[in-house]
């Protein structure tokens, strides 16, 4: 059973935005709309069906109409044409007068905002009594369950401080017992961790998932942080910039399956390459790195056994001086030099193992020299090299085989393809 | 040049509502002067130095111990100068005013607040009671009044006005989004949102407009003297067309006096709003 069902739902902003729906339907998009009538389009033919019990994440970037989409729920924004069902009533919200509506706000569903709404003039339990007090509830009644609240959202002690006195976690607590103090069946969550610092957001995020194992409330939750709405959403549902609904699964589908190019590129972008950082893609194998005294022998014989064309070269104390080609390396040979010393290049090809792996791509984009991850001390801690990368921004399982490659036997393939373009 | 003849206009409107809205007019006149005969009976029953005593203990509690000190320094220069009586006169004539102007103007604010229409019909007609000269509101008030204490408190009435209108209306404006739409979303009523979230939240710069009201109104009191409302003013005025240079600054320093203590201690109402 669907708790809450949204269809064919649209907001448009301007003067008689009703216009703007047949020009919707007939493909423009919302800078064309823009342009002719002057309608600003936020929300373009939603329809979605929230389960019982879930956790349903609505992401998408800022201006792509998601907050919107979430006050039409509760009708703090009026939507301009569509329905809104719960519990599969007959009567979609929006068709409820005012005396109903203010019913469902009080009963059926709250709401949890990104700045928290607080009102500063009162106490944290009189922040947290607020919708029980509109509801009309008795003082010592109210006052009972504000504090049971308060204590299940870990703030129990601070009962009695002003809001105004606790952090922006806290105070997101505050907000979240306050939705939570009138029990309602629906909990609408607007960018509700957006304005805590990321530490604290995890946090939050840990535990709204703790608390909601417990009470089981059905959960809307507006986010434009995609890996917030991996790990909070039981399904997700993609907003793009012209207001429309892109594609809603679960974080699996999302990932594995995208449904349009726009989403692809959302889990690309901001999971992949700008999450993962270099210290996940690197090789820090000691055989990856030489030292000057090992003489251009041990240095070639090492890149066949990876087979790749450069290794880095740190000194004794395992600073990182540079890299040594295959080219070189044979050269030196040829030359019967026995310390690598003259032919050390590139020294300044160096990145910090937080590095994401969206910044390594320019490094390595025209060039086959790999980059060296070194730490503060400009110690050596891994080398990247351009296969890794590659296959990390496509999203390709190539890692695997490579970390396979560390202990077995080198890829011919890559070896061979490798030294080539060095040559030519 | 074409000639508008707006004063004859104005003239002949003025007359014509004096014609037909006596009853209107000796009501109103019948009020005020009611209120303010209220005030100042109170203000000068006990005798001088309880009054101090009484007010003294008032500027305390609502602002501490330095304004009290002020206000025991300054009501005891007033009484030793022979001006405690006019003193309360022109006090009564400030309260009555700015009580009117506030029960007027807050709702009227809260009005403009909730309706741009409301807002930007009223904002031209504050501009204008604002910065008409504040002697011209004398004559009208004169002609519907005739001479006293009435007319000087109608005039008064709508210079200090103003304030308290638009500071209302920002306050109230100002409350944050999120918060009206927090209250909204758990079901308020409209009455549960304005008295619980955007009153209360709005209130130190409603504060702001009250002070500024009565401010005001002492300002405009003052000059009401020149059509007879009595009090400082009048002894000012005194001051002036005697060219008795003593009795004007006596009767000015005890204005000034008069003026701080409604300051103070209307700020420290607001100062104390804000940090409950």
């Amino acid at each position: 059973m669907a708790k809450v069902r949204v269809e064919n739902l649209y907001k448009i902003f301007g003067t008689n935005p009703r216009r703007a729906i047949p020009m919707l339907e007939e493909g423009k998009s919302k800078n064309e709309i823009l342009d002719e009538i002057g309608c600003t389009v936020a929300v373009n033919n939603a329809n979605l069906e929230i389960e019982l019990g879930e956790i349903f994440v609505v992401m998408g970037l800022s201006g792509s109409g998601k907050s919107t989409l979430l006050r039409c729920v509760n009708r703090l924004i009026e939507p301009t044409d569509g329905k809104v069902y719960l519990d599969d009533d007959a009567i979609s919200v929006l068709d409820a007068g005012e005396e109903k509506l203010r019913e469902i706000r009080r009963s059926k569903m709250s709401m949890v905002f990104q700045h928290f709404g607080l009102l500063p003039h009162r106490t944290v339990a009189n922040n947290v009594a607020f919708g029980l007090e509109i509801q009309g509830e008795e003082r010592e009644t109210r006052r009972k369950k504000a504090y049971e609240v308060i204590e299940t959202v870990g703030l129990k002690g601070y009962e009695e401080m002003m809001t105004g006195e606790l952090s922006g976690g806290m105070q997101q607590r505050v907000g979240l017992a306050r939705a939570l103090a009138t029990d309602p069946e629906i909990l609408l969550m607007d960018e509700a961790f957006s304005a805590l610092d990321p530490l604290i957001r995890t946090n939050m995020q840990d535990e709204l998932l703790e608390l909601q194992s417990k009470v089981q409330k059905t959960i809307i939750f507006i986010t434009h942080d995609l890996d917030e709405a991996l790990k909070l959403g039981d399904r997700i549902a993609i907003m793009n910039q012209n207001g429309e609904i892109e594609q809603v699964g679960t974080s699996e589908e999302i990932l594995s399956d995208p449904a349009s190019e726009y989403v692809e590129a959302f889990v690309e972008n901001v999971d992949r390459s700008k999450v993962i950082t270099a210290t996940a893609i690197m090789f820090d194998h000691p055989e990856r790195i030489v030292n000057p005294k090992d003489g251009p022998g041990v240095a070639i014989r090492r890149m066949r056994k990876w087979g790749v064309s450069h290794l880095a070269v740190t000194d004794s104390e395992g600073k990182f001086e540079g890299f040594i080609s295959i080219d070189d390396a044979a050269e030196l040979q040829r030359k019967d030099t026995r310390t690598l010393e003259q032919a050390i290049s590139e020294s300044d090809r160096t990145i910090s193992p937080e590095t994401p792996v969206a910044d390594i791509l320019p490094l390595v984009w025209n060039s086959n020299i790999p980059v060296a991850v070194v730490n503060e001390e400009h110690e050596m801690e891994g080398i990247v090299y351009r296969p890794s990368v590659i296959a990390e921004i496509t999203g390709e399982e190539l890692e695997e085989e490579e970390k396979l490659d560390e202990v077995e036997e080198p890829d011919p393939q890559v070896s061979e393809k490798e030294v080539d373009n060095d040559r030519s | 040049m074409i000639d508008l003849k707006l004063g004859e206009g104005i003239e002949l409107a003025i007359n014509w509502l004096k014609a037909n809205f006596t009853f209107l007019f000796d009501g109103i006149s019948n009020g005020l002067t009611g209120v303010i005969e209220a005030f100042e009976s109170i203000l000068l029953l006990p005798p001088d130095l309880l009054m101090i005593v009484i007010l003294v203990a008032l500027a305390w509690w609502i602002a501490g111990r330095g304004v009290a000190i002020f206000t025991l320094v300054g009501l005891l220069v007033i009484d030793s100068m022979g001006f405690f009586d006019e003193t309360m006169m022109t006090l009564a004539l400030v309260v009555t005013s700015a009580l009117v102007a506030l029960v007027i103007g807050i709702p009227v604010g809260i009005w403009a607040s909730r309706s741009n229409a409301v807002a930007s019909i009223i904002r031209p007609i504050l501009d204008f009671m604002q910065t008409m000269p504040a002697f011209v509101y004398l004559i009208p008030a004169v002609i519907f009044f005739e001479l006293g204490k009435v007319p000087g408190a109608v005039a008064t009435v709508i210079f200090s006005m103003p304030p308290a209108v638009r500071l209302t209306n920002l306050g109230i404006r100002q409350v944050h989004e999120e918060v009206v739409e927090a209250a909204q979303s758990f079901g308020s009523t409209d009455r549960q949102l304005l008295y619980k979230v955007q009153i209360p939240l709005a209130l130190p710069t409603i504060l702001a407009g009250v002070n500024q009201t009565i401010m005001l109104a002492l300002s405009m009191v003052v000059i009401a003297a020149m059509i007879g409302a009595g009090g400082l003013g009048g002894e000012i005025l005194r001051g002036i067309t005697r060219l008795k240079i003593g009795l004007g600054f006596e009767s000015g320093i005890a204005v000034v006096i008069l003026a701080i203590f409604l300051d103070r201690i209307t700020q420290a109402l607001g100062a104390g709003s804000q940090n409950q």
